[in-house]
């Protein structure tokens, strides 16, 4: 199961979520009804169902010390390595919309911040839906062979600095395989986009103990 | 040794197939960079060079993919690249095959996203790839392979890199995504009109996909290059079988699909990912007997953008005329401020009324146009996929756009006087644009159509002399005023006839002057451009906006039969009905809006923008002044608004939808004023910016929103922008204020700096600070004089401090 580089392809067209892109765009709150959300999900209609880049690599988690490694990758993280407790392996993952979204918001960026924001946000619910959506077909391939998959950890989560990011780009062969780049300030285009780590562990372990 | 062009012009080329595949095959860890291993292990890397000599490929390419000086500090670059194309040189001596064998230094995608998306300037990348293609050709590759790429600006800078740093030949291979374009948009045509105008030697695809899945697009490039076309396909998809990645076209199937691309007229074949000297053995066998099909040069007068291509012929096309000063006192004003969001609608508003191209004109005497151009360029672009005209009479401005450009421009314009051929069309040529020739010279504009017909005539002779092919000219027959002399309109028909007939070249025509000094004018602009596209004229530069002339050219293609079924014409008599001429109804307003407000102030505070626009013109006709209008309406709505928002009653979204409204309406007064009449009151200007290393601009756009809804005058930086920048703005405005944005922890030190900087070297500059990391507290431990805490207090703050240093 390890080792190879896999790309899995969501398919465009699942319903949105209004709440969780409202939840983005007003995170204090607040009336929705005055903003133009129905007009920018229409121009985002076209913007694609997501891609994820994946392999599946094994962990290696250490008595002493608090870094982790997961297949060549060595993570400085004491949280991360808590979240890959029990585990043998882990996916690593990239995903992305694509460009047509950034194209979307730097046009309105311009004209209207408004439109802007939640063009953001609607990218952001986007591509978490994308991983959820993969998640749920991974977890399904793995749950025959007893095992589960534990949720997404992601560099700047916690305390998994974004300067592991270049590790984990060079391990899935970001640029090549995705289009996707990292600026000099580790922050990636397209901008809808995750790396992420998750690990996969026996269904019966770590049973009662809160999830992270 | 066979030269290699003639091997291109003569032959079918093999290229080489995949080399990841075999690297990883010697023991490539996933991770590790490829091209150390022409340091490390050198004997490997021969032999997949020497594997593909042997298998028969003409051309080889280096292991320098990733070799630019993102990756590799200058001493190693130098190293890995040498070493590099050595190995390939060595291989090709110790390979038995008999056929003549070339090392191509190869080039990948640099790794990082140009800007507005990315973080890298043009020019920077321009720079990477001009080094890495010099330390190839020092090395003493034979060409570069440019290979991969998936961005069209990027490969832009690539190949100009490449050819400005080199003599040798420069092949482009593009990777293609399921859709059929690059990832950041670009459909084949498009790429074709860019890079042969470039001079690319061939261009093609490769990666992505299989052969057959491939060769929808390769088809497109055959139907549209004058240049070899290559093909580079991936042993079809990669799948998992017992954790190794195989791919599912095995080779003889690879070899036949390939064939069947020879045959259609491929000239250069290999393979890409998954594929090994195996497939490049089985790809000769089956090719061995077919003759390649000769490269037939292509007539089309095409341009293109960062997404699409447009065609001159036979639909007329379309060009925006409104981004141009002239007579523009509100566009004057934007340009003097830098004011780019004007410009940005403007060319938005054009492409919503069916533009097919912006021409894009800066030129007023007290502007940096050489500056000034390209950066107009670069922001239409963000927001328009147009292909641009670059219409300068300047030079150096004329080259700085045609840099910035990403994808084949027009030039606006040369003529036939010897000094403007001799200017432009180096530029023309390098740049691979197409242009408009004026049909003048230096005795001036000829009466009769046998005169400008003569002119061309000797235009395109002086065209070929500098290398500009023939169909990359369209001359404009040059419109005058009817009402000046009775036959001027029928000059030019004839003039746009007789180039079409005699000549073959498309035609153009800037269409209103004709009317000028009449009555009716739009009337008479239609009526003229109707007769022009009788006369077979090719694009007509005009206002795209004007109802009458998109009537005109709407019903123009209907009865031409370019339109189907009438559909154009019929969505465009949908969006404008005749009705629309009977002055707007009263607005529909709720019962519950009905308290009070004037109009205008409450589709401010209800964030309605169009209609906060037609209030604000209802006022100016009603004999309001725009100052009255500002003080006694948008500035209260807006305040009204920011108190709501302060004491909670409302959210962000509305503040900011309020705040469009208000800048909307005050577009509207600004474009209103006319000499000597009062002025907006100028409030101070405003530099703000997102600081170097932070790309987060959400909040300080909300800031420049906020700001500019209220008058003041701001010159938004951008994002991860230098101290240095900052502070030649703050010193260029003599800006009173200067606000520093930063979201994340990492880049306070840059804020830090920029403080510092700005108050040593523009000690009259206050600086306030905002975004999420920062505190009041924090704000002074690094020097700023003032803490933001959200877009209302640095409203506040500008408005209490104005000019007050």
């Amino acid at each position: 199961m390890t080792g190879a580089l896999r790309l899995t392809e969501i398919p465009d067209g699942l319903d949105w979520d209004r709440r969780e892109i409202l939840r983005y765009a007003l995170p204090g709150g607040g009336d929705a009804e005055a903003l133009p959300l129905e007009e920018c999900l229409r121009l985002a209609a076209g913007a694609g169902g997501g891609r994820v880049l994946w392999r599946v690599e094994p962990v290696n988690l250490p008595d002493a010390g608090d870094e982790v490694s997961v297949g060549p990758l060595t993570l400085p993280s004491r949280d991360l390595k808590r979240a890959l407790a029990g585990c043998g392996y882990a996916v690593v993952l990239a995903a992305t919309l694509g460009m047509e979204m950034d194209r979307l918001i730097a046009r309105y960026r311009r004209i209207s911040p408004v439109r802007a924001l939640l063009l953001h946000a609607i990218g952001a619910e986007r591509v978490e839906r994308a991983l959820d959506v993969f998640s749920a077909g991974l977890s399904r391939e793995l749950a025959p062979e007893g095992l589960t998959l534990r949720p997404r950890f992601s560099p700047g989560y916690g305390d998994l600095p974004l300067t592991v990011q270049p590790q984990l780009f060079a391990l899935l062969d970001c640029e090549r395989r995705l289009g996707l780049t990292l600026s000099q300030s580790l922050t990636m285009t397209p901008s809808k986009s995750v790396t992420a780590l998750a690990g996969i562990r026996p269904a019966g372990e770590g049973k009662g103990e809160q999830s992270t | 040794m066979t030269n290699l062009r003639a091997l291109l012009r003569d032959r079918l080329v093999y290229l080489d197939g995949g080399m990841g595949t075999l690297l990883q095959a010697a023991g490539l860890q996933p991770g590790e960079r490829p091209e150390t291993w022409n340091l490390t292990h050198p004997d490997a890397v021969r032999a997949a060079h020497r594997a593909y000599f042997d298998a028969g490929s003409h051309i080889v390419s280096a292991n320098t993919f990733g070799a630019n000086r993102l990756r590799f500090g200058a001493e190693e670059l130098r190293e890995v690249i040498f070493a590099g194309v050595r190995l390939v040189r060595e291989a090709a001596q110790a390979s038995a095959g008999a056929q003549p064998k070339f090392a191509a230094m190869d080039i990948g995608p640099s790794g990082r996203m140009l800007k507005p998306y990315g973080d890298l300037a043009f020019e920077d990348a321009v720079r990477l790839f001009a080094k890495a293609a010099r330390l190839g050709a020092e090395a003493g590759a034979d060409l570069i392979l440019i290979e991969t790429m998936n961005d069209s600006y990027e490969t832009k800078a690539a190949l100009l890199g490449a050819k400005e740093a080199t003599d040798l030949p420069v092949l482009v291979s593009n990777a293609y995504g399921g859709d059929g374009k690059l990832m950041t948009g670009a459909s084949p045509e498009a790429m074709v009109a860019m890079l042969e105008g470039l001079g690319a030697d061939a261009i093609g695809l490769n990666c992505s996909l299989g052969p057959a899945a491939l060769a929808p697009v390769a088809r497109q490039y055959l139907a549209a290059a004058s240049v070899p076309v290559l093909f580079k396909p991936n042993a079809g998809l990669p799948r998992v079988e017992d954790g190794r990645t195989v791919y599912d076209v095995p080779p003889a199937d690879f070899a036949r699909e390939a064939a069947d691309a020879v045959r259609a007229g491929v000239r250069l074949v290999g393979g890409c990912c998954g594929t090994t000297p195996e497939y490049i053995r089985a790809l000769v066998r089956e090719t061995a007997g077919l003759t390649p099909v000769p490269v037939e040069p292509k007539r089309e007068t095409v341009v293109s953008s960062s997404t699409h291509a447009v065609r001159f012929g036979p639909k007329p096309v379309l060009i925006g005329e409104r981004l141009n000063p002239t007579g523009k006192k509100a566009f004057r004003q934007a340009l003097l401020d830098q004011d780019m969001s004007y410009i940005l609608r403007e060319a938005l508003h054009q492409q919503e009324a069916g533009a097919d191209l912006l021409d894009v004109n800066v030129g007023i005497p007290e502007a940096d146009e050489p500056a000034l151009l390209p950066r107009a360029v670069e922001e239409v672009q963000t927001v328009s996929d147009l292909p641009l005209s670059i219409d300068t009479s300047d030079p150096a401005a004329m080259e700085a756009a045609l840099r910035a450009v990403n994808g084949k421009p027009l030039v606006n314009s040369v003529n036939g006087s010897q000094e403007s051929m001799d200017r432009v069309f180096p530029l023309v040529r390098k740049y691979g644009a197409a242009v408009i020739a004026l049909t003048l010279d230096e005795e001036g504009i000829p009466p009769t159509a046998q005169g400008r017909l003569a002119i061309a005539e000797r235009i395109l002779r002086e065209a070929e002399r500098f290398g500009v092919e023939r169909k990359n000219i369209l001359f404009d027959a040059l419109t005058m005023t009817v009402s000046a002399s009775d036959s001027a309109a029928a000059v030019t028909l004839e003039t746009v006839r007789l180039i079409r007939e005699r000549l073959g070249c498309p035609t153009v025509l800037g269409v209103s002057n004709v009317s000028f000094g009449l009555p009716r004018r739009a009337a008479m602009n239609a009526a003229f451009l109707t007769l022009a596209i009788g006369e077979g004229l090719s694009a007509a530069i005009l206002n795209p906006l004007s109802e009458e002339m998109m009537t005109a050219y709407r019903a123009s293609l209907a009865l031409r039969g370019q339109d189907p079924h009438c559909a154009g014409f019929l969505a465009h008599a949908q969006a404008h009905p005749e009705a629309a001429r009977v002055p707007a109804a009263a607005p529909v307003s709720g019962p519950e809006q009905a308290d009070a407000l004037p109009p205008l102030q409450d589709a401010v505070r209800r964030g309605l923008r169009e209609e906060a626009a037609a209030r604000a013109r209802e006022a100016l006709r009603e004999g309001q002044t725009p100052l009255s209008v500002i003080e006694t309406h948008l500035i209260p709505a807006l305040d009204a608004v920011g108190a709501a928002y302060e004491a909670g009653k409302l959210y962000l979204p509305q503040l900011m939808m309020a705040a469009e409204a208000a800048e909307a309406a005050f577009g509207e007064l600004k474009g209103a004023l006319s000499a000597g009449a009062a002025e907006v009151p100028a409030r101070c200007p405003v530099v703000l910016a997102t600081v170097r290393g932070d790309v987060h601009d959400i909040g300080k756009n909300i800031v420049r929103l906020l700001l500019e809804s209220y008058g003041f005058q701001v010159s938004d930086l951008g994002k991860d922008v230098p101290p240095e920048t900052i502070l030649a703005e703050v010193r260029r405005l003599q800006a009173p204020w200067c606000g520093l944005s930063a979201l994340m922890t990492t880049t306070v030190p840059a804020m830090a700096e920029t403080v510092e900087l700005l108050h040593r070297e523009a000690p009259f500059c206050r600086v306030m600070v905002g975004g999420a990391v920062l505190t009041a507290v924090y704000a002074r431990q690094i020097g700023a004089d003032a803490y933001a805490a959200d877009a209302m207090e640095a409203v506040r703050l500008c408005a209490a401090g104005e000019g007050a240093r």
